[in-house]
Order: C-alpha cells, then sequence, then structure tokens
C-alpha cells in the first residue's frame, strides 16, 4: 500500500498542501490557455448548435444516409462517444471495488468525462430519429397512440441502457464531489462562490456519521454502476447482432464492443490527462505511473478488439457463408477497403508500440498515440456501420455513403459540446478528488510510522 | 466567521426538492390531461361551414338515410360529401327563398361546389377505407359519435381520433356491437353488426393489429 502511495503521489505533500494546490485551480486566477481552448471549444459548440438546428427544421435529408446506407456518421458518432464514456465508470467502478489506489488522481476527471461522452453520444440517436421532438416516444407512457414502445428492439434497450448509465455515472460523480464541494465551500474567498458551493454541498460537514454514510453510498454506488461497465456497451452492440445484416449479425459483438469501448475510454483519458496536468503542473498527482497503467489497460483491452477482428475474418472463412465471405473481401478490398486498412495500421499495428516500456513511459510519443488510436476507434465503428451497409444480400441495391457538410458539423460540433463542458468543469469543479488525495495521504503517513 | 446558511436553510432545501418532484409529477399529469382536451381533440366543437347544415334535422327529423348524401360510404374509401345537386332535389321545392340556403342556390348557379370544412381528419399516413369498416358491421356512429343528433357537425365524443380509439375496436371488435334501438333504426339496410359477427372479427386480432394494416 505505501509502495503505492509513492508511486502515484510524488513526495512532499501534505493535506494542507494539496488542497490548495486542487482547490487554487478554481479559486485562483485562471490562465489565458483556458479561455483559448474555451473558446476554441465554444465556438466548435456553435458549429454543433447550426448543424442541430438546421437538422431539427430541414430534417435529415441534409445527411449522407439513404438506402443502402440508412446508418451513418450519427451512429457511428454515438456508439463511438458512448465507448469512451466507458472507462470513467471502470476507473470509479470496479478499480474502486478492486481497491486500486492509482484511481484516485485520475477518477474525478474520468467520470466528467463518461458524463460528457454520454452526453455527445445521446444527442446522435435523437437527432438520427428524423423527427427528434418526438424522442419521448421512446418511453413507455399511456400515450394516446394505445401503443407501448416495441421491448423486442435493441433500440428500445438503447434507451434504457444509456438513460441509466448517464443517471448512474451522475449519481456516482456528484456523490464523489460532496466533500470536495464542502472543502471549495470553506476556501472560497467571494460569497457568491461561498453559497453556491454551499448548497452544492448539501451541508456536509465532514463529520464522522457523514463520512459512515458517504463511504456506503459510495460503495453502493459502484456496485450498482459496475454491472453498467458491461451492459451498456453490449446493449449497443446488440443493435447490430441482433441484425441480420452480414457485418453486424454475430455473437462476438458485446464483448468485442465493451472491450473497444473501455480501450477508447482510456485512449481518451491519456488525451485529456496528458494536456490538463501539464497545464496546471499536476504531474506530482498524475504520475507518469498513472499514464503507463492507462496505456497498460489500452493495450489489454485493445488486444481483444484485436481477437475481434481476427474471429470476424475467421469466421467469415469457417462458417462457409458466401455472404460473410464476401463482407471480409468488401471489407478489405471493396471500395472502402482504405478504411480497413487504416483501422488494420492503427489497431492492430501501431498499437503493439505500447509493449515497449520506453513508449509506455514517454509522455508525448503516448499522447499522440492516443489521438490516433481514439481516431482508429471511430474508422473501426464507421468500417462495422457504414461499410456492412454499403454492400449486402443483394448486388442491385449496393451503394456507396458520403458524409456532407453537416454530418461534418455534427462531428466536429460534438466535440466542441464535450470540450466545453469539460473546460467548465476544470474551472468550476475540482478535476482531481481533494479528499481521496488525501486519503492517500492518510495512507501513506500510517505506512511510515 | 458568521455562519453562511441560516438554521432554516435546511427546510428550505428539503422543501424544494419535494417540490421540484411535486412539480414534475404535476407537469407530467397536466401533458397527459391537455392532450386529451376537446381544445387539442376539437371533439363536441363544432366548427365554422359555408352552410348551417344540421344533421338533426335531416336525420333524426326528416328520416334521410346516412347514404342518401354519403353516397359512397359503402363502396370507397372515401364517404363522399353530396354535390350541390343532392341538396337541391328538395331545396329546389322546399324553402327556395330562404337567406340560409342563399350559399346553397348560388352554388347550383354557378357550379361551384360549396366549400364545406372537414370535421373529422385522419392523418395521410394513415390508410383508412370506409367500405371494409362499414361492410363489417361498423355503425357511422361508432366512429362519428350520434352525428343524428347533432344541430350543428362536430367532432364525435368520446371518439377522438386518437390512434388508441381506432385500435380500441381492432384490438377488441367484440366490444363494439351495434345494439342500441337507435341505431339500428338508423343502420336498416346497412350489412348486419350483430354480436356473432363481431364476435368472427376478433379472431383476427392479429391481422387487425399489425402495424401495416393501416400504415400502409
Amino acid at each position: 500500500m505505501s509502495e503505492d502511495a509513492k508511486r502515484f503521489l510524488a513526495p512532499g505533500w501534505d493535506f494542507g498542501t494539496v488542497t490548495d494546490k486542487i482547490s487554487s485551480i478554481i479559486l485562483g486566477p485562471t490562465p489565458l490557455s483556458w479561455f483559448v481552448g474555451f473558446g476554441a471549444a465554444f465556438a466548435a459548440l456553435l458549429l454543433f448548435i447550426f448543424a442541430v438546428s438546421a437538422t431539427f427544421l430541414r430534417g435529415i435529408g441534409l445527411w449522407g444516409v439513404g438506402i443502402p446506407v440508412a446508418w451513418g456518421f450519427a451512429i457511428v458518432n454515438f456508439v463511438w462517444w458512448i465507448g469512451i464514456g466507458h472507462a470513467g465508470t471502470l476507473i470509479s467502478a470496479i478499480l474502486l471495488l478492486l481497491h486500486q489506489k492509482w484511481r484516485t488522481s485520475i477518477n474525478r476527471f474520468a467520470e466528467a468525462m463518461t458524463l460528457f461522452a454520454v452526453a455527445c453520444a445521446g444527442t446522435f440517436p435523437l437527432l438520427h430519429l428524423g423527427r427528434p421532438q418526438f424522442f419521448y416516444w421512446l418511453f413507455p407512457y399511456p400515450d394516446t397512440m394505445g401503443l407501448w414502445p416495441q421491448f423486442r428492439s435493441p433500440l428500445v434497450w438503447d434507451v434504457f441502457a444509456v438513460s441509466t448509465y448517464f443517471t448512474v455515472s451522475l449519481l456516482f460523480w456528484y456523490t464523489g464531489l460532496i466533500p470536495d464541494l464542502a472543502t471549495l465551500r470553506d476556501t472560497a474567498k467571494s460569497k457568491l462562490a461561498r453559497v453556491v458551493y454551499g448548497v452544492m454541498a448539501f451541508g456536509w460537514r465532514g463529520s464522522a456519521r457523514h463520512w459512515r454514510r458517504f463511504e456506503t453510498a459510495y460503495l453502493l454506488l459502484a456496485g450498482l454502476a459496475t454491472p453498467l461497465v458491461v451492459s451498456v456497451h453490449s446493449v449497443v452492440s446488440f443493435d447490430f447482432s441482433v441484425a441480420i445484416l452480414p457485418g453486424w449479425h454475430s455473437p462476438i459483438f458485446p464483448p468485442y464492443f465493451v472491450a473497444g469501448a473501455i480501450y477508447s475510454g482510456f485512449c481518451m483519458v491519456l488525451t485529456l490527462a496528458i494536456p490538463l496536468r501539464s497545464l496546471y503542473g499536476l504531474h506530482d498527482f498524475i504520475t507518469d505511473d498513472h499514464l503507463e497503467l492507462c496505456a497498460k489497460l489500452m493495450l489489454a483491452t485493445g488486444l481483444i478488439v484485436d481477437y475481434g477482428y481476427v474471429m470476424e475474418f475467421f469466421m467469415a472463412y469457417y462458417s462457409g457463408d458466401i455472404y460473410e465471405k464476401f463482407l471480409a473481401y468488401n471489407r478489405a478490398m471493396g471500395p472502402c477497403g482504405w478504411s480497413f486498412w487504416l483501422l488494420f495500421a492503427l489497431n492492430m499495428v501501431l498499437l503493439q508500440a505500447l509493449w515497449s516500456r520506453r513508449v509506455r513511459r514517454s509522455v508525448p510519443t503516448l499522447f499522440v498515440l492516443s489521438l490516433l488510436l481514439n481516431f482508429a476507434m471511430w474508422i473501426e465503428r464507421y468500417v462495422i456501420v457504414v461499410v456492412s451497409l454499403t454492400r449486402d444480400f443483394l448486388p442491385s441495391s449496393w451503394g456507396y455513403y458520403g458524409a456532407t457538410r453537416f454530418d461534418w458539423s455534427l462531428l466536429l460540433g460534438s466535440f466542441g459540446l464535450f470540450l466545453t463542458c469539460f473546460f467548465l468543469f476544470v474551472r468550476f469543479l475540482p478535476a482531481i478528488s481533494m479528499s481521496e488525495m488525501r486519503g492517500l495521504i492518510d495512507e501513506r503517513q500510517e505506512a511510515g510510522k | 466567521m458568521a455562519q453562511l446558511f441560516p438554521p432554516s436553510s435546511n427546510s428550505i432545501v428539503k422543501a424544494a426538492f419535494a417540490a421540484g418532484a411535486l412539480v414534475l409529477c404535476l407537469a407530467v399529469w397536466v401533458a397527459y390531461r391537455v392532450e386529451r382536451t376537446t381544445y387539442f381533440t376539437k371533439a363536441g366543437v363544432a366548427c365554422e361551414q359555408p352552410v348551417p347544415f344540421s344533421h338533426k334535422h335531416h336525420v333524426s327529423g326528416l328520416g334521410i338515410d346516412c347514404r342518401y348524401c354519403h353516397v359512397s360510404a359503402e363502396d370507397s374509401s372515401f364517404a363522399g360529401l353530396p354535390p350541390t345537386r343532392t341538396c337541391m332535389t328538395c331545396h329546389s321545392q322546399v324553402w327556395t327563398q330562404a337567406q340560409m340556403l342563399a350559399a346553397v342556390r348560388r352554388s347550383a348557379e354557378t357550379g361551384q361546389a360549396i366549400a364545406w370544412t372537414r370535421v373529422d381528419r385522419l392523418p395521410d399516413y394513415v390508410y383508412f377505407d370506409h367500405s371494409i369498416h362499414v361492410r363489417k358491421g361498423v355503425a357511422c356512429q361508432t366512429c362519428h359519435g350520434r352525428v343524428q343528433r347533432m344541430p350543428l357537425t362536430w367532432r364525435g365524443y368520446p371518439f377522438p381520433f386518437h390512434m388508441k380509439d381506432c385500435l380500441a375496436c381492432h384490438r377488441h371488435p367484440e366490444r363494439f356491437p351495434r345494439e342500441d334501438a337507435e341505431l339500428a333504426r338508423l343502420s336498416r339496410g346497412f350489412p348486419p353488426g350483430e354480436r356473432g359477427h363481431a364476435a368472427a372479427l376478433a379472431e383476427h386480432v392479429r391481422l387487425l393489429t399489425d402495424c401495416y394494416t393501416c400504415h400502409r
């Protein structure tokens, strides 16, 4: 335990200095780079609002979707964003239950990442409905149509999976925030900040009784969130595997999607953690050991994903089914073959670089790798969703897909939504859990005695 | 340092949470009710017509059959609105000078059809055929309300053409027999719609409730 405490928190920090350092991000002056970053993110958010409004007003005829490719960027983006969310839940719930101390300094912003990614993800299927203003038809309520949603449809399971996921993630994140909000209430100088953080802290006083209840609630929520790590992306994969289309109809999808989700989630953790710690000088809290462990998890889950790719090709051969065989051929050699080879180069070849300790310890390399592999995961969903649809059973119904500028605007704009939320989060809420960092110091002192 | 919040804060926060939950429930309830009010369904609300035609007078008073004017109800998807010359079969002889019928006479002279305002309207994504309903023994009044009692025409109450109203009968046709004496008198000559016939339909509920039965 003391060994862990040493690796995941640089020496020389005590209760007071840790609290001061983390709360100074919020209460101290805001660096210029924050404004630059926020401005860029906000500009992208405006693009998103524009594209969403256009979709509302004119309909999804603005997108590149049609027949045979009825699922385009919107579904690719949905699966990609929701996958990113998975690392947050894994870090917060499973690593908590497994007593992995290294989750301490990265769990807070990973959970925030989860929430914002799920929010981004949620917008896409709603827009994809075509008449997004009627999204509430997806919920079972006593409507004037005398109908319930089609409970046998994976698309309805999606609604429940994603909304449950968002709710539990939000509760988990907020519960963890409460002691830190109380710290901010007590350290803030301005009256307004004290009142706002005070209301949000729900009257937390840090008494023994509060802590006991807090720990119980936190553990219970972790228990609730754990099955969600596996269930949500399994349900998302059912959208595909329940259909009969070659390239979708495959029993390997649930585990393969879950592994891909955790993989892309850890890519995104690295993409966010590396700039965050250098922007605010948090190298002592988010150490190179943290980054290395994230990279190891990426390697492990990435290899499972690679196994999935290999299995898809093996099954095409082993099944003897002409449609499956053609799908495998079309993926690699068809008109969209470039997307498969790009995926292959990144997710199967480049990923192996993480076997090397030198790569895992080199921060700039990790950052570039995380960006490339995030991109690869997006391409993976493109290969699954779009390329499978372009050529199905009947050659007469084959087609091609071209994204329009509205598709691109929505994709780029969703980064705006995500990053705007993230910049605001870093500015107004503690990006690293102060209370848990103090717990780490406490453990170290206990061990030192 | 002075306390940030007075002791009453706890109660205020608790009350706010309770109020939030209450408002949410109330909002759902209000939305549920409002959607079913006559303001939205237009059931029971007479609309403006070029001529104040009274079904009550013509049907209950004079005993004219529905099909005298709505000729294609039994044979076509559309029940049909009468041409002006149908009105003129009587009104060329009776009430020839009535101010109320000026628009009818003008229409007869010019050949320009009377622009009736449609009362019962289904969305265009619903495939609806009058003839099959009439032939399977559904009374006009089952969907249109007691038109024979309407001095001005309104959408039948309590059947405001919500999908659930269609499904009520498509799911349980046996519950909509043509039984009451007034209906029986008005439906003389219509295909039979007694309980036995409707019960026979009930065997085909699966077919009646397929999506593509109405949404083709």
